[in-house]
């Protein structure tokens, strides 16, 4: 558990689909300015939890705080007031096609922030130069970019707004390892800036261990272990342990059959 | 004999829950129509792209059928030496019915796909997430736009197309059937009423919304990839025709049964 005073709490959540439990009893915490990264298998509850936070979801029952303010049953201007708080680079990108890469990158500061173009625009090339893409870039459309390449502009877009609180929806996959490196460092680099709080999910260990402050690990929608990064080599979990050296044997069983 | 009652009442079911949630979808999309910010380019460029770019589509389809409507209906009249009713069973049947069936069916066809699979793509690529956290609203983004073009842009298409319907009528009456041209051209104006046009009108509005709503929610309810993606194509075109068909019988009883 945390000891700085928590910019996100999540309390006890609970979310099913049907008869299917994703998240059983969720808790967790992430800090001011500290960088959680949740790990854990598909199909564990990862995305649930910040699609939950970010109320593209609605638990059915617990708590999810903001700055102390709940976020659940927010009304839709409340809701988008808590949304400027946040960033969110999404695993595949998520990148409008219809919009050039600049457009992308300014598409917050013009629309949740009702920021002049031109302003916007000089805005994006600069993330997008933090990012270490050139200007000739932003004058592209995302599908002409290859996919290290979309996941940097995501990445700007992410940070674009300076925002409190950045999520990372599996930053890493689907890269090369130098890519997925290049990606971690700018992470770190982007949050530090800012000074944001972070909080990614990620089944990377190398992308875990370089990126975070703090590791949690999510199994079957419960927080099952919870330290600095230090500890997770030491952790007597064999949860843990199974995961981190990514050994097949173990009390975590694949789940073949759905 | 269970089993049996079990089938309908699951069939039942499902077409209550499909049902609620397209009205709920419609009330939704309708509160944000009326509620700020707008998003006046958005609207423009879907404006041009139903309005304008339909032009082709609707003006071949009404031009052969004009023709088609008066070759048929000279040859059927010829029968009872009634051949001078050419020119008002052509003006007639063109603004009352085929010019709003084959718009609405034509467009439907074209747009409604074309919606489908827009949103149904950015659905599945998460873009309509990211636009939650780029706190801007996807129902006042995606959706508001296009049901107001199709709102307003299919009269002005049906209107066009009236006039290119009549046209080929005249043509064929004309070069073919070897009507006097001054006479033809009094005689639709004499038997044409601003009941006929206005009912047509009222018809492609009712159908520009029918098509842009049925786009909309198929393309934003579309789950599961590429197929999800074609389901949701197949069912936006599908069921704006059924309900084109549908709403074209009521409002006909509406305006015209005695």
């Amino acid at each position: 558990m945390t000891t700085m005073e928590p910019k996100i709490q999540l309390i006890d959540v609970h979310k099913r689909f049907g008869k299917k439990v994703v998240l059983d009893g969720l808790s967790l915490t992430v800090g001011k300015g500290e960088s959680v990264v949740v790990i854990g298998g598909s199909g564990t509850g990862k995305s649930v939890m910040l699609k939950s936070v970010l109320g593209l979801l609605t638990p059915e029952k617990g708590s999810i705080k903001v700055d102390g303010e709940e976020v659940i049953g927010l009304g839709l201007s409340d809701r988008e007031r808590v949304m400027k708080k946040f960033g969110m680079l999404f695993q595949g990108g998520a990148l409008f096609d219809s919009l050039k890469v600049w457009e992308n990158v300014a598409f917050g500061l013009i629309q949740g922030h009702k920021m002049d173009r031109n302003k916007a625009r000089d805005i994006a090339f600069e993330k997008l130069a933090q990012v270490g893409l050139g200007a000739e870039v932003g004058e592209l459309w995302p599908s002409e970019l290859s996919g290290g390449m979309q996941k940097r502009v995501g990445l700007a877009r992410a940070i674009a707004a300076s925002p409190e609180i950045i999520f990372f929806d599996e930053p890493t996959t689907g890269l090369d390892p130098i890519m997925a490196d290049v990606i971690n460092n700018l992470i770190v680099k982007c949050v530090k800036e800012l000074g944001a709080s972070a909080l990614s999910i990620t089944h990377d260990m190398a992308s875990a261990r370089k990126i975070a402050d703090r590791i949690a690990m999510i199994y079957k929608g419960k927080i099952i272990w919870d330290g600095s990064v230090a500890e997770i080599d030491k952790a007597e979990n064999p949860y843990v342990d199974q995961f981190i050296h990514g050994r097949a044997e173990g009390p975590i069983k694949m789940e073949v059959k759905v | 004999m269970l089993d049996f009652v079990t089938t309908i009442g699951r069939v039942i079911i499902s077409f209550l829950v499909a049902t609620g949630r397209l009205a709920l979808f419609t009330l939704n999309a309708l509160f944000h129509l009326a509620t700020p910010p707008f998003y006046p380019r958005l609207i423009a460029k879907q404006m041009i792209d139903i309005g304008y770019y339909s032009l082709p589509v609707v003006g071949l389809t009404t031009i052969f059928s004009g023709m088609v409507l008066a070759l048929q209906s000279y040859t059927g009249f010829a029968r009872f030496a009634a051949e001078g009713a050419v020119s008002t069973v052509v003006v007639l049947s063109m603004t009352r019915e085929l010019g709003p069936v084959l718009a609405g069916l034509m467009v439907a066809g074209r747009i409604g796909a074309a919606m489908a699979a827009e949103i149904g793509t950015m659905r599945v690529t998460e873009q309509i997430d990211a636009l939650v956290t780029l706190s801007t609203n996807p129902m006042k983004y995606l959706v508001v736009p296009r049901i107001l073009a199709g709102l307003t842009m299919l009269p002005i298409l049906v209107l066009v197309g009236d006039i290119i319907g009549v046209f080929g009528g005249y043509i064929i009456s004309i070069y073919k059937l070897g009507f006097n041209p001054a006479t033809y051209l009094t005689k639709t104006y004499d038997y044409l009423e601003f009941m006929d046009v206005f009912s047509g009108l009222v018809k492609a509005s009712v159908f520009g919304f029918i098509i842009s709503l049925m786009g909309c929610y198929n393309g934003y309810n579309s789950k599961g990839g590429a197929q999800g993606v074609g389901a949701a194509t197949t069912n936006a075109v599908v069921s704006a025709s059924i309900l084109i068909l549908i709403f074209n019988y009521i409002i006909t009883e509406l305006f015209f049964a005695r």
